[in-house]
């Protein structure tokens, strides 16, 4: 336990840039330098912190005690405690806040967006709120920054003020406020029956305790927590999500796919690993039903993918399905399957980014929302319709691209269940293996739609389509080198080739994974 | 030497009082800056009591020096101190708000006579605040009454039909109150707080202790508003004057409260309460279904300041919740004093704004206000501040509360409370987050935008603004305050208080 106060200082990053950005509304260069600077300074904080966390301490800042009693530490604080599962969560949305902040600007420049400063002013309270929802050292903390990260989201969400993104606002409202209630329904539950909510390795000693006389309470208890996390859009509480789409492209590739939806599945495994325990899930048989929850939602989700005509809608129902094989691994409660599923929240963060930012790139170039439209698409735009494939194989789990190990892991989680659980677990590796082949059946005819369909030549007369404006270019390019790349560096590891230097590239999420699963 | 502040903060009010009147005649613009400088006097007063009481304990003062059961005693401890802080607090800010807000609304000839009754109403409520006697809490909740129905009726047309309603119901709540001294007085021989706490215990089974007890909640209940006693609330709160609706709203019905407080939990104590088996929970129910049904209310409203009125049935209900759940858990009390608070940030602020609104353009029926995000940007941000705190967004007041209460209902296992508590938070994010809407996301409509170049709009006065930020910035500071440890000195007296151990 190392006091420190870094991670105080990241969240201040972007807590000091809001209302910077809303003093510079005016000049739009000094306002999105801001934005910049936060995202740079705020990353490098984090990423300072990988040292100490790698050396298998956690650092702790303790903001101020609540006046509620703790039975473990005297008072209930309200503060932060980095360790490495945290720190993978934090690492991913701070780093891709930098790229995703330059695409931004590329975006809503090239589209003349109203109410810019707004979009930035709620941008940055966004990330605080994800940050926080990573770093924070217990439940009520995690309560307050996950709300004000769904506060922060909405206007983001209704952003162009259209009917239709003002009905898709009270939606996303209207659930994720929801969501919150039964979060802190739960979060006073399990104070009142343990009398902390700090995260526990190995989950809260006195919870378990609790297991043979309080069975009810802790099921209902669990259900409220995965309610409270509707915001990973498990079904059948999906719907806010393809509905915020709405959003310009950079919040749902920001928001939408990384900082919003990730805070919800890191919270389920926060809550399984280290609220509940994995001992705990699996005496009260949770585990089994968050599996068949996240099964029915892979599966069902890209059927539902498969029907999209919109492209950041088909991208959205495919968060859906991915969200869910975190949630699997994490119900599956065996090693591997725990390490698939921390893996998978950089690394389908980082794929996803790129897909959604290529659906941007798309819409700025070409006008373009509609996949039956993108015909011969590849060949105007080919750099950003080979990002768009590199994110596409790896949501299918193909090799070279990192989508491929978190898979893998989470495969050998299933099949790990079926020998130390049940042998029904089995299901659960087919489930896993369909759902990836429906993922084939979306993704691939997209591809095939942009790089070998002709143009329908309807009166030759449409305008020459280009490459998106270059801030828009590379961000997406970077963030699809870097798929491949954490691939890379794990066959290296292996190798024991450029080992060093691939660690620091790839952020050393697979050091962090390692010892994050251990704490576990 | 401070042992004399409870009685200047009452007697420097009432002087006051008749100082505006006759300053007034020579020059009508003096009264506002004469009662800004009583109430900031008074504040600092209560500034001092507070320390005082903090650090030194209860200050018993005898008025003209005769000993208590015969002569009347201010009794200030930890809770009056408190209150009388928020009180005057918020009174200040009313007083700097009403000096161009009551210009706009009341015509010219009127301002003295406002400012006259005003610092009596704060004179009547100071006087509830640090009372021990229970004749004497009378006597000043009549004062403040008085005052407050002239003042609801200084706007004219409608407000006379509302300030009569509350001449009627006000009265009939006086009149049980009235009634409970009397019946306690004919069993014990005693008026004062404390003695008729001594005297009380062995009387508890005595039928007309048990009557002036429900007298008691029913006369209180009636002035603080709660369901289904509110009826002459929302056309008070929707017709007054916006200063005069913002300060009942935000420290009127609270001080209600704190006598009804008072007089359960000093006079009658727990051991009253929980000899009647189910009585606290049937308190409790009752303020459950004025949380819901006020929230439901509210949703129904078209009018700004008559939904604000119905949110704020609803709030009294929180207060009222956590009344009832004192028997079983301290957090229950703990959260009703708090929110004593937290409603008067949040309130006051949300008037102050409504108020703002009909300044700026007569808005005052909540369709009109779409766009108003971008004509009126400072007003709109402090509104959307205090929304979020109506709704419990942390770390806002309103999460305190939610907080405190929630600990109090899931400690006692009364999940309904809670889901009741949740479901009421919900349904503020709806009648809240649709005017959110408005006035962010909708644009106006393009007739308005046609005559935009032509409307006669006044700037909001800094005088108005600065009232309203500081409740804002209250909202979030004070939703910290009571998250952290800072808030702990109030823990211990508030609980001895709350279980009816003396000091």
């Amino acid at each position: 336990m190392v006091e420190s106060l870094i991670p105080l200082l990241a969240i201040l990053c972007p807590a000091f840039a809001a209302p910077l950005i809303l003093l510079f509304g005016k000049h739009p260069n000094i306002r999105e330098g801001w934005t910049i600077a936060a995202g740079l300074a705020m990353f490098s904080l984090i990423f300072s912190m990988i040292h100490t966390v790698l050396s298998g301490d956690v650092l702790d800042c303790v903001l101020f005690q609540t006046i509620f009693r703790d039975s473990l530490s005297g008072y209930l604080k309200i503060g932060f405690r980095v360790d490495a599962f945290g720190l993978i969560f934090a690492l991913t949305s701070s780093s891709l806040w930098i790229l995703v902040s330059f695409y931004s600007i590329g975006y809503m420049r090239s589209l003349r967006e109203h109410a810019q400063t707004r979009y930035f002013f709620s941008f940055a309270f966004a990330i605080l709120g994800a940050i926080g929802v990573a770093l924070s050292r217990n439940l009520i903390t995690m309560y307050i920054f996950y709300e004000i990260l769904t506060v922060s989201t909405y206007p983001l969400v209704a952003h162009d003020q259209t009917p239709e993104a003002i009905s898709g606002g009270r939606k996303y409202l209207a659930y994720l406020m929801t969501a919150g209630v039964f979060f802190l329904f739960g979060v006073i539950m399990v104070y009142v029956l343990t009398g902390t909510t700090d995260f526990t390795n190995g989950g809260i000693k006195a919870l378990s305790a609790l297991a043979p006389t309080h069975k009810l309470i802790l099921t209902v208890c669990f259900f409220c927590f995965l309610l409270g996390f509707m915001k990973a859009a498990w079904m059948p509480f999906h719907s806010w999500l393809p509905t915020a789409m709405v959003a310009p492209t950079p919040v749902s590739a920001l928001l939408h796919a990384v900082a919003v939806v990730k805070a919800g599945v890191f919270g389920i495994v926060r809550i399984v690993c280290y609220i509940y325990g994995v001992d705990l899930m699996n005496s009260l048989g949770l585990g089994l039903i968050l599996a068949c929850i996240a099964g029915f939602t892979m599966i069902v989700a890209n059927l539902f993918a498969i029907a999209q005509d919109n492209l950041k809608r088909r991208l959205a129902y495919s968060t859906i399905n991915q969200l869910s094989y975190i949630i699997l691994g994490a119900a599956l409660l065996t090693q591997d399957g725990i390490r698939g599923a921390m893996m998978h929240i950089p690394f389908h963060g980082y794929m996803k980014i790129t897909l959604f930012m290529c659906a941007g790139a798309i819409m700025v170039a070409s006008g373009k929302k509609n996949i039956s439209e993108m015909a011969g698409i590849g060949r105007a735009m080919p750099i950003t319709m080979l990002a768009f494939s590199v994110g596409a194989l790896g949501m299918c789990g193909i090799p070279p691209v990192v989508g491929f190990i978190s898979k893998w892991y989470l495969c050998l989680g299933a099949y790990q269940a079926s020998l130390t659980y049940s042998p029904v677990m089995i299901v659960f590796l087919f489930t896993l293996l369909i759902a990836s082949l429906l993922d084939v059946v979306y993704f691939f005819p997209i591809i095939h739609t942009a790089f070998f369909k002709e143009p329908e030549d309807g009166d030759g007369k449409e305008p020459k389509m280009k490459e998106a404006p270059i801030f828009m270019l590379v961000p997406l390019t970077i963030t699809a080198i870097f798929s491949i790349i954490f691939f890379v560096a794990f066959i290296l590891r292996a190798v024991g080739v450029f080992a060093p230097y691939m660690d620091i590239l790839s952020l050393h999420i697979y050091d962090l994974v390692r010892i994050a699963v251990g704490n576990v | 030497m401070i042992e004399q502040f409870p009685i200047l903060v009452v007697a420097v009010s009432l002087i006051s009082a008749y100082t505006i009147l006759v300053a007034g005649w020579l020059n009508r613009k003096s009264s506002c800056f004469i009662s800004i400088a009583t109430i900031t006097f008074q504040l600092i007063l209560a500034l001092f009591i507070l320390y005082h009481v903090l650090t030194r304990g209860t200050i018993h003062y005898w008025l003209g020096g005769w000993a208590p059961p015969w002569g009347i005693e201010y009794v200030v401890d930890v809770l009056n101190a408190y209150v009388l802080l928020i009180l005057l607090f918020a009174s200040l800010l009313v007083a700097i708000y009403s000096w161009r807000s009551v210009q706009s609304e009341l015509p010219a000839k009127k301002t003295v006579s406002f400012y006259v009754l005003f610092q009596l109403l704060i004179t009547g409520l100071c006087g509830i605040t640090v009372t021990g006697d229970m004749f004497n809490l009378y006597v000043f909740l009549e004062i403040s009454s008085l005052a407050a129905y002239a003042l609801i009726a200084a706007a004219g047309g409608r407000a006379l039909k509302a300030s009569y309603n509350y001449v009627i119901m006000g009265s009939i709540g006086a009149c049980f109150y009235l009634l409970g001294v009397g019946f306690l007085y004919a069993v014990t021989g005693s008026l004062n707080m404390e003695d008729l706490m001594r005297l009380l215990p062995p009387l508890y089974g005595n039928r007309m202790v048990q009557a002036a007890f429900v007298f008691f909640i029913i006369g209180m209940s009636i002035k603080m508003a709660l369901f289904p006693l509110h009826l002459w609330q929302p056309d008070a709160y929707t017709y007054a004057p916006s200063a005069v609706s913002a300060f009942i709203a935000a420290t009127m019905s609270h001080i209600s409260v704190y006598a009804l407080i008072r007089v359960i939990f000093s006079v009658f104590t727990l051991d009253f309460v929980k000899a009647y088996i189910g009585m606290d929970l049937a308190i409790c129910w009752v303020a459950v279904i004025g949380i819901i049904a006020g929230s439901v209310l509210a949703i129904a409203q078209n009018n700004f300041k008559r939904m604000l009125a119905y949110s704020s049935i609803s709030q009294i209900g929180y207060i009222v919740l956590g009344m009832g759940l004192a028997p079983a858990t301290t957090w229950g009390f703990f959260g009703a004093v708090a929110h004593i608070l937290n409603h008067t940030l949040m309130k006051g602020c949300l008037f102050l704004v409504a108020g703002a609104f009909i300044y700026k353009a007569g808005l005052r029926d909540i369709r009109e206000f779409r766009g108003l995000g971008k004509r009126m940007p400072y007003t709109s941000a402090v509104f959307t501040i205090a929304a979020l705190s109506m709704i419990g967004i942390p770390p806002t007041v309103g999460f305190a509360t939610k907080l405190f209460l929630m600990v109090a209902t899931l400690e006692t296992y009364n999940y309904a409370f809670a889901g009741v508590l949740l479901l009421n938070s919900l349904l503020e994010l709806v009648y809240f987050g649709r005017l959110i809407e408005r006035i962010y996301l909708l644009h106006e409509e393009p007739e308005s935008e046609l005559d935009g170049g032509t409307r006669d709009e006044k700037k909001i006065p800094h005088s108005m603004l600065i009232p309203m930020f500081i409740f804002a910035a209250l909202c979030i500071i004070a939703g910290l305050f009571w998250l952290t440890s800072l808030a702990t000195p109030l823990i211990e007296p508030l609980t001895n208080l709350c279980t009816g151990v003396m000091p």
